[in-house]
């Protein structure tokens, strides 16, 4: 038998028994971050697409809200902060190698670009909004000339931001069950999805909402073979690895991932967008809502539980 | 000039003089610690083996720490010791949790703490203080490049092991088997 005790007593906050540096806020953000990426994505796109009549909502609509969530996000991030007076210190630099760093950036084109599309289109959604100052107004004008840049710049920053979200808990080799390159695409695939749910939850037109349903149909059945890909690696992977996936397999957080992350969140709502595919009464909103739902958890659930994943020695 | 530490687990009876020693010469904010002890007991009853080990941070070649920190604040000092810039450090806690040896944490100003190899110590010539206290003279301090060093004469004459050398980390804390 093997024992190891710390016989100095370290106790040092958020260290120890287990580390525990990154709550709430952490999780919070990476899914509004994925949700915005997610509904910028698609707004994007389908304008490239000339789309703008078919897919009105996701285009005019639901972008809306993306400024706020990813001010959220950001708010989020910044509690986040042990050292909040000295956050500049981020645009001081820019670090290749620290995928924290190319996030900061990103979010720092993201947002602006955020708030541009939503100003474009605010006028479209409440007909009797009026801005403030003409120069806005003006300026908001001149950017909806540039509607195709402003899409193909929305489109590959929101992929970025997407799979940024995975990469940056992947880039940590000490947490083994973070350190697959799987998070990321499964991150951002996921953050495609409860975008798209998003959308289908705001659209009253039946015509967009089943487009969408059936996008989100391919998106959760890449996330689910991600998932099953994911544990396989860990599985044929080295001890701390083998470790990382047992507490989803058997271990401390088996019965919450496979029944709200997958079953809840990938499987039913996949089987109510089916059905309602197939023309059968299902209230619209159910399927997107555990889409969200299952993100959200997904997202907690990934943060705790690598951050008790660890190295033995 | 590489700097390094050498550790004698069949010298060292884990008093925990070194990380007295660290706190005071450091001013470590109360409940916390740059530096530990850990006693691992391996084997079946009466079949034993015990190995103290002072653990800190291993100063690593390729630290995941530095690589990982979105603002420069972590970075490599002369001798590759790795330190934290304070007021560059913005408290994001990425290179604690990429630790794979949780050597650091968040000091309560904010600013992300960790073991220093005392360089204020250096400066002056001086050994870092849980080697200097050390009352088993069980630690090895000093510069691999130099074959004349304390810990490049005794890590040529003794067995040694590193911290999961798996992780990739290239650490340099040398612990004597």
């Amino acid at each position: 038998m093997r024992e190891e005790i710390i016989v100095s007593g370290r106790m040092n906050e958020l260290i120890d028994p287990h580390l525990q540096v990154w709550n709430w806020e952490i999780p919070a953000y990476l899914f509004l971050g994925g949700l915005a990426a997610g509904i910028l994505f698609f707004a994007g796109l389908m304008t490239l697409q000339g789309k703008e009549k078919e897919f009105e909502t996701t285009i005019k609509r639901a972008p809306l809200f993306t400024p706020l969530m990813l001010g959220i996000g950001l708010l989020f991030l910044f509690l986040d902060l042990k050292h909040k007076l000295y956050f500049w210190q981020l645009y001081t630099t820019i670090k290749l190698e620290s995928p924290m760093s190319w996030g900061a950036w990103t979010l720092l084109i993201i947002m602006p670009v955020s708030v541009a599309w939503a100003g474009m289109y605010i006028k479209t959604i409440f007909s009797n909004f009026k801005w403030p100052y003409p120069n806005i107004a003006e300026a908001f004008e001149w950017i909806s000339k540039q509607k195709t840049i402003l899409a193909w710049i929305m489109v590959i920053t929101s992929v970025i931001l997407g799979i940024y979200t995975g990469i940056l808990l992947s880039a940590f080799n000490a947490r083994p069950l973070w350190n697959t390159s799987i998070l990321g695409p499964l991150f951002l695939t996921s953050g495609l999805s409860t975008g798209a749910a998003f959308i289908m939850i705001l659209s009253k037109d039946e015509h967009e909402r089943h487009a969408l349903a059936r996008i989100d149909l391919l998106l959760i059945a890449i996330e689910l073979f991600l998932i099953i890909h994911m544990f396989m690696g860990f599985r044929a992977s080295t001890q701390v690895q083998i470790e990382a996936a047992n507490m989803f397999l058997g271990g401390t957080y088996t019965a919450i991932f496979w029944t709200f992350v997958v079953v809840l969140g990938l499987v039913l709502p996949a089987a109510l967008e089916i059905m309602s595919l197939k023309k059968l009464k299902v209230p619209y909103y159910i399927a997107p809502a555990l889409v969200l739902m299952g993100g959200l958890i997904l997202r907690f659930i990934m943060v705790y539980a690598g951050q008790m994943s660890r190295w033995l020695y | 000039m590489r700097y390094a530490m050498a550790i004698d687990t069949k010298k060292c009876v884990g008093c925990s003089d070194c990380v007295v020693a660290c706190q005071a010469e450091n001013n470590v904010p109360i409940g916390f610690c740059r530096d530990w002890v850990v006693e691992v007991t391996d084997g079946t009853y009466p079949e034993l083996e015990l190995e103290n080990r002072s653990e800190r941070c291993n100063h690593c070649e390729n630290s995941p720490c530095v690589r990982c920190c979105p603002t420069g604040a972590s970075h490599y000092a002369e001798g590759g010791i790795v330190l934290v810039t304070e007021d560059k450090c913005i408290g994001c806690s990425a290179c604690i949790t990429s630790c794979p040896y949780d050597a650091r944490y968040v000091h309560p100003k904010g600013y992300v703490d960790k073991c220093t190899f005392c360089v204020q110590r250096l400066k002056n010539g001086l050994k870092p203080a849980c080697v200097s206290v050390c009352p088993t003279k069980c630690m090895y301090f000093g510069d691999l490049e130099d074959p004349n060093s304390d810990v490049s004469k005794v890590l040529k004459t003794r067995k040694h092991k590193t911290l999961i050398p798996e992780a990739g980390t290239k650490p340099h804390l040398y612990f004597l088997i």
